[in-house]
């Protein structure tokens, strides 16, 4: 029987300074199985498949592949056993082309120079077999974020691996690109590949997986075949407690129209057009939700919107006063709150302390600042008032910002944002990486905002998260809301259908 | 012509003064590309020309040995630079070190250690004397003999030849082989590189220690065929224009070498000008200045934002999330 | 007084004073590769900085222009920039007092102050061009200074050459009286060493860096940005101008040094034809220490202290001063790998925590 395990795992333990991610862990694998981990943000799981794959070396236990102990050192190491990964960060080299991100490491040679030609054979190999279309010569800077993908799995196929690992691989997917994978992963399964997912998404588990290996602070809570279990038991287990999925909320006040956007154009980076004439209201009293692939942009138009991008035509106008290219700071003294994507970039300054965190918006003014002297005193003062308030982890408002946890960190930026009272309150992914407590709280503030009279925009990439939270959903493509949705009258395939382009009510076609 | 002879004086002499300037360049080049920044090439010019001139000075003095003195000082200088290019790559790639900080202090350990060695070795003297076995120029059979066009190019000292070569073959690795491709893929994503198993430190060690060798290699040239001895000013601010002209040519070996020259202008007219008599018109100070202006000119208003490697700069923490 | 001690043992104070103990030992090594006496060298080195009142004194006028250097490298550090450049902000420092010195006549209340505000104004426009490039252009600032340095060496010669030229000589004419800032008092006290009240502008000035950086509003949006461009973007904190900002202010740092050494110590400006060096080791100072201001003034007593004595160290045991270059080099080596020193103290201190 224990030859028939791929994977083996006994007893891994896995400790960095302050933590212990992984506690006496054990993980058994067929061969051909689609096997998944499931666990929140920081159970756990990444550790255990970076182990796997080398990356991490375990402080105790044991790994057996095909039934041979072995110690894998180095990502090289996993590479000859057959282990392959797939990883929720893409490790591809943009301005490579997809045949040298593919290629990269193990080039067929002519002589001394790299034989693309062997390469390019080799790619189509492997593409036709299983079904993974790619554009061998576009560089990765061009390609769709699921091509990417592709190239990405082809990777560990090109080196002959027979252990694929998938770490979180629908966070950036539409709907239809996540069943164009599940095929793909049954493919694989059904060529013999053995299929290891890591994710926290139960819908996936349920349609996909074989059996799940269940993950919770660093320990192993349970392993049982998919068909024999559900969702809601999954999520109990995931998290330790019962967990409500829908976020008890009540009947949505719209008020008047605090924020008006008007036939918005923008370029990106790259000079390539991002807006093109995008047109928006969000009111008093309800959260608006923007659902949309990443890559349409979503980022640009949040940009516009804070300041920190300038329109190259449109308006945008707050309780009918027009502000585009206008800065960031005058943007924000007429009331305009931002949770944004990147907390660790964009939100926090980490070397800062608590304190000087949490008047990052205000810090200019009275009261915490008069003819040039900052006035610590008040800043601290100010600063201990919201530690209180939003519960915020941390040993005292003096403390670097570094210091604190994800959701703790992200509680400081939402502390500061809401205590600014802004009329429009706009939050992008910003419940991304945080453990569930952390998230039900996000959740509840933003809902508590949009009772309080607020105008709340809301970019996720979780459609879980817009469907819930919102009260009107406006998908976004190529630069335009392409649609407005009631999110009690609509569902994921309709929202996933205007998303990639299509229209209300007629019929997808595969790409 | 008058014009012609200043033109093909101005052109062999550019072509003197840029050759130490491409060996630089290529140095800087493949450090970068790999992801570590050098700032230490003006040191490592001050190695290599200090080792030639050394070396040389004494196979010609005790050893007898005369036109291949200079040869050996040319080799010897390059396993000079590349061991003191190892400093570089320790603090940059194992020790995490923040790189330009680090280059600044390579740049005045090799100024202090290159005098204090020579003071050791020569009883005293700040300075090398002049050597007697340097550098000749060749002449290219035929082809030299083109009027005007003829001397410009193809009579040229030997170390101008290789370093033009060095482009060729430089470019050639890194566009056309393995070696190349994964160089330029760990500047550019380190992490995207470990994860297919490439040892990213082994690599950027390998790339600085060739970067030191080949900017000893400058330094040399310029010990061997300009000044013929070494003292204090030697080296003084080549190092510097040749990463301008990395940055100009956009990290490309040929582009880079199109800058170098370009560079070289500037210090050929230098030269062309005290010969000519110019200074009589231009302020001396002007004269000096003038390839330090060009390239902050330069710099600023045809590069702007040139986009380096991905990753240079960064040191790299394998296993961080 | 126990957050002061462990401040003191901290590992970013510890990591300064080791990497100078391993650049001393190292250079110790060095001399006794050479066959010459390390103990004699280093003793040499310290008797002649601190031997009598006339080396003491020689000794704080050597520190006075580390200070200056050493605060403009560490502000600009502060704010996310390296400024290598503040050799050539020292120069036209120097040559700027030097004209108001040389070509003003007001009496010394007046012409003291206008030529100080001459320096600082010269310094922070040269520091400026740094940070304006950058900010326009984002062309880095580590080639512009470098460039800018040369560029400044010969453009205060062409100065000197043409507007202050002392007749047959490689330097302009002695700056009036009324501009010195060195007094045959304050000489006296140390058997006429030539220490001048520069010294006070300089910890004047440490104090002002440490006011402005923590206290003032405009510390803090330097401060952020040199932490965190884009989170400071994000606050409304206009980037491009800080950076031209901070430069300004540590040019001004340096440019003021300049003055110093011309108005207190030689009383001209000579025609150089190398750099003096002064910019160099302000970096050093800033990275011993550590970017503060109590820090840069202990760094620059510890610089000082090693140039100055090392000519004592070519008396007393023939070695050549070249060595403390060295000596110096590999202390700003050993900081910046300091995560090789890192690992050692924690060796040391026998925790058992892994570097990941």
């Amino acid at each position: 029987m224990p030859n028939e395990f791929a994977v083996e795992m006994k007893g891994i333990a896995k400790r960095f300074p302050g933590i212990v991610a992984n506690d006496d862990i054990h993980l058994q694998v067929r061969k051909g199985e689609i096997h998944a981990l499931l666990g929140e943000n920081g159970a756990g799981k990444t550790t255990l498949m970076n182990i796997l794959f080398g990356l991490y070396q375990p402080d105790e236990g044991e790994i057996r592949i095909h039934g041979q102990t072995v110690k894998i050192t180095d990502p090289k190491k996993a590479i000859d056993l057959g282990i392959g990964m797939i990883h929720q960060h893409f490790m591809l080299v943009e301005p490579y082309t997809v045949l040298q991100n593919i290629i990269l490491g193990a080039e067929p040679r002519r002589g001394v120079m790299i034989s693309y030609k062997k390469a390019l054979a080799r790619i189509g190999e492997l593409s036709d077999k299983y079904g993974l279309h790619v554009d061998p010569h576009r560089t990765i800077r061009e390609i769709s974020v699921g091509m990417q993908q592709r190239v990405e799995i082809l990777k560990t196929l090109y080196r002959g691996a027979d252990i694929l690992i998938f770490d979180e691989p629908t966070a950036v997917l539409t709907p239809q690109e996540i069943q164009e994978l599940m095929a793909i992963m049954r493919k694989l399964a059904d060529e013999g590949k053995t299929i290891i997912l890591i994710t926290h998404k139960l819908k996936e588990i349920m349609a996909i997986a074989d059996r799940v290996t269940i993950i919770r602070r660093g320990r192993v809570v349970d392993s049982l075949p998919v068909r024999d279990t559900t969702a809601e038991e999954l999520a109990a287990k995931m998290v330790g407690r019962n967990v409500s999925f829908v976020i008890e909320k009540k009947e949505a006040q719209p008020g008047e129209t605090i924020l008006e956007i008007d036939n918005l154009t923008a370029f990106d980076d790259r000079g390539c057009q991002a807006l093109r004439g995008l047109s928006l209201e969000v009111r008093s009293g309800e959260i608006l939700g923007i659902a949309g692939v990443e890559g349409n942009g979503q980022r640009e138009l949040i940009e516009v919107l804070t300041g920190l991008r300038k329109a190259s035509s449109g308006e945008i106008r707050l309780r009918g006063r027009a502000v585009q290219n206008e800065s960031p700071r005058r943007i924000a003294e007429a009331k305009v709150g931002y949770i944004p994507e990147d907390r660790q970039k964009r939100g926090l300054v980490l070397d800062f302390c608590v304190g000087e965190n949490l008047v990052l918006k205000n810090y200019y003014a009275p009261p915490f600042c008069k003819r040039g002297l900052l006035r610590y005193d008040e800043i601290f003062g100010h600063a201990a008032g919201l530690i209180g308030e939003y519960d915020i982890r941390t040993p005292d408002e003096k403390t670097p910002a570094r210091a604190l946890s994800g959701g703790n960190q992200q509680k400081v930026i939402v502390a500061r944002e809401v205590a600014c009272e802004p009329d429009l309150l706009i939050a992008t992914q910003p419940t991304r990486g945080l453990d569930v407590g952390a998230i039900e709280f996000i959740h509840r503030k933003l809902i508590e905002q949009r009772d309080k009279g607020k105008a709340v925009l809301l970019y996720s990439l979780e459609l879980d998260e817009i469907l819930n939270l919102s009260d009107r959903i406006a998908v976004m493509y190529e630069g335009r809301i392409v649609g407005i949705l009631d999110p009690r009258k609509t569902n994921e395939q309709e929202i996933g259908l205007l998303m990639s382009g299509g229209h209300k009510g007629e019929r997808e076609e595969t790409a | 012509m008058a014009v012609l002879q200043v033109a093909s004086d101005l052109i062999q002499t550019t072509i003197v003064f840029a050759t130490a300037l491409v060996f630089a360049m290529l140095g800087g080049l493949i450090s970068e590309r790999s992801g570590v920044v050098n700032i230490a090439l003006e040191g490592m010019m001050m190695v290599g020309a200090f080792t030639a001139a050394i070396v040389t000075y004494f196979l010609e003095t005790n050893a007898g040995l005369g036109g291949s003195a200079p040869w050996i000082g040319f080799v010897c200088a390059i396993a000079a630079g590349a061991v003191f290019a190892l400093l570089h790559a320790a603090a940059s790639v194992t020790f995490r070190a923040d790189q330009v900080v680090s280059g600044v202090a390579l740049n005045l350990l090799a100024a202090g250690a290159t005098i204090y060695l020579c003071k050791m070795l020569l009883n005293g003297a700040a300075q090398t004397p002049t050597l007697k076995h340097v550098f000749s120029k060749w002449a290219v059979p035929a082809l030299s003999d083109i009027p005007y066009l003829g001397p410009a190019l193809f009579v040229a000292y030997p170390t101008s030849y290789i370093a033009f070569l060095l482009v060729a073959v430089m470019a050639f690795v890194l566009y056309k082989t393995p070696a190349g491709l994964r160089l330029r893929a760990v500047g550019e994503h380190p992490k995207a590189a470990d994860s297919v198993a490439i040892n990213v430190y082994r690599v950027r060690y390998a790339a600085v220690m060739i970067s030191g060798a080949l900017a000893a290699m400058g330094g040399a040239t310029i010990a061997l065929t300009t000044t013929s001895n070494f003292s204090h000013n030697t080296i003084s601010g080549q190092g510097f224009i040749a990463l301008a002209a990395l940055i100009f040519g956009k990290w490309r070996p040929v582009a880079g070498m199109f800058a170098a020259l370009f560079f070289g202008i500037a210090s050929a007219l230098k030269s062309v000008f005290q010969v000519y008599g110019i200074t009589n018109y231009i302020p001396v100070d002007f004269i000096y200045m003038f390839p330090y202006i060009l390239t902050v000119l330069v710099l600023a208003g045809f590069v702007g934002r040139a986009v380096a490697p991905g990753a240079v700069g960064k040191p790299y923490r394998k296993g961080e999330r | 007084m126990t957050g002061f001690v462990k401040r003191l043992f901290s590992e970013s104070t510890l990591i300064p004073v080791v990497s100078i103990l391993i650049g001393l030992i190292l250079g110790a090594v060095i001399m006794l590769a050479g066959h010459y006496n390390p103990f004699l060298a280093y003793g040499s080195l310290f008797a002649k900085a601190f031997g009598d009142m006339y080396n003491f004194g020689e000794t704080i006028r050597q520190i006075t222009p580390y200070i200056f250097t050493g605060l403009a490298v560490a502000f600009a550090f502060r704010t996310g920039l390296f400024n290598i450049g503040a050799e050539g902000q020292f120069i036209m420092g120097a040559v700027a007092a030097a004209c108001v010195g040389v070509l003003l006549d007001a009496p010394w209340f007046l012409h003291v102050p206008l030529a100080l505000a001459a320096s600082a104004l010269a310094g922070g426009l040269w520091g400026s061009i740094v940070g304006y490039l950058k900010a326009a252009r984002g062309v880095h600032e580590v080639i512009t200074t470098i460039m800018l340095n040369w560029i400044a060496l010969h453009a205060a010669n062409y100065i000197v050459r043409t507007a202050l030229l002392e007749k047959g000589m490689a330097r302009s004419k002695y700056i009036q009286e009324s501009a010195w800032l060195s007094s045959p008092g304050l000489s006296e006290l140390f058997d006429h060493a030539r220490i001048h009240y520069g010294i006070l502008i300089a910890l004047a000035l440490s104090v002002l860096f440490y006011y402005v950086l923590w206290k003032t509003r405009q510390g803090y949006e330097l401060r952020a940005v040199g932490f965190n461009p884009d989170a400071s973007e994000y606050a409304g904190i206009n980037v491009k101008s800080t950076f031209v900002k901070a430069m300004f202010i540590s040019g001004l740092f340096a440019g003021v040094g300049g003055a110093c050494e011309v108005m207190g110590v030689f009383h001209y400006q000579t025609i150089n034809a190398a750099f003096p060096g002064y910019g160099l080791m302000g970096i050093a100072v800033a990275l011993i220490g550590r970017n503060t201001a109590v820090g840069v003034v202990l760094g620059a007593v510890l610089i000082g202290v090693l140039t100055y004595g090392a000519s004592g160290m070519k008396f007393g045991a023939g070695v050549s001063e070249e060595l403390i270059h060295v000596v110096i080099a590999l202390v700003i080596f050993f900081v910046a790998a300091g995560g090789m020193v890192e690992l050692l103290i924690r060796r040391f201190r026998k925790k058992n925590r892994t570097v990941h």
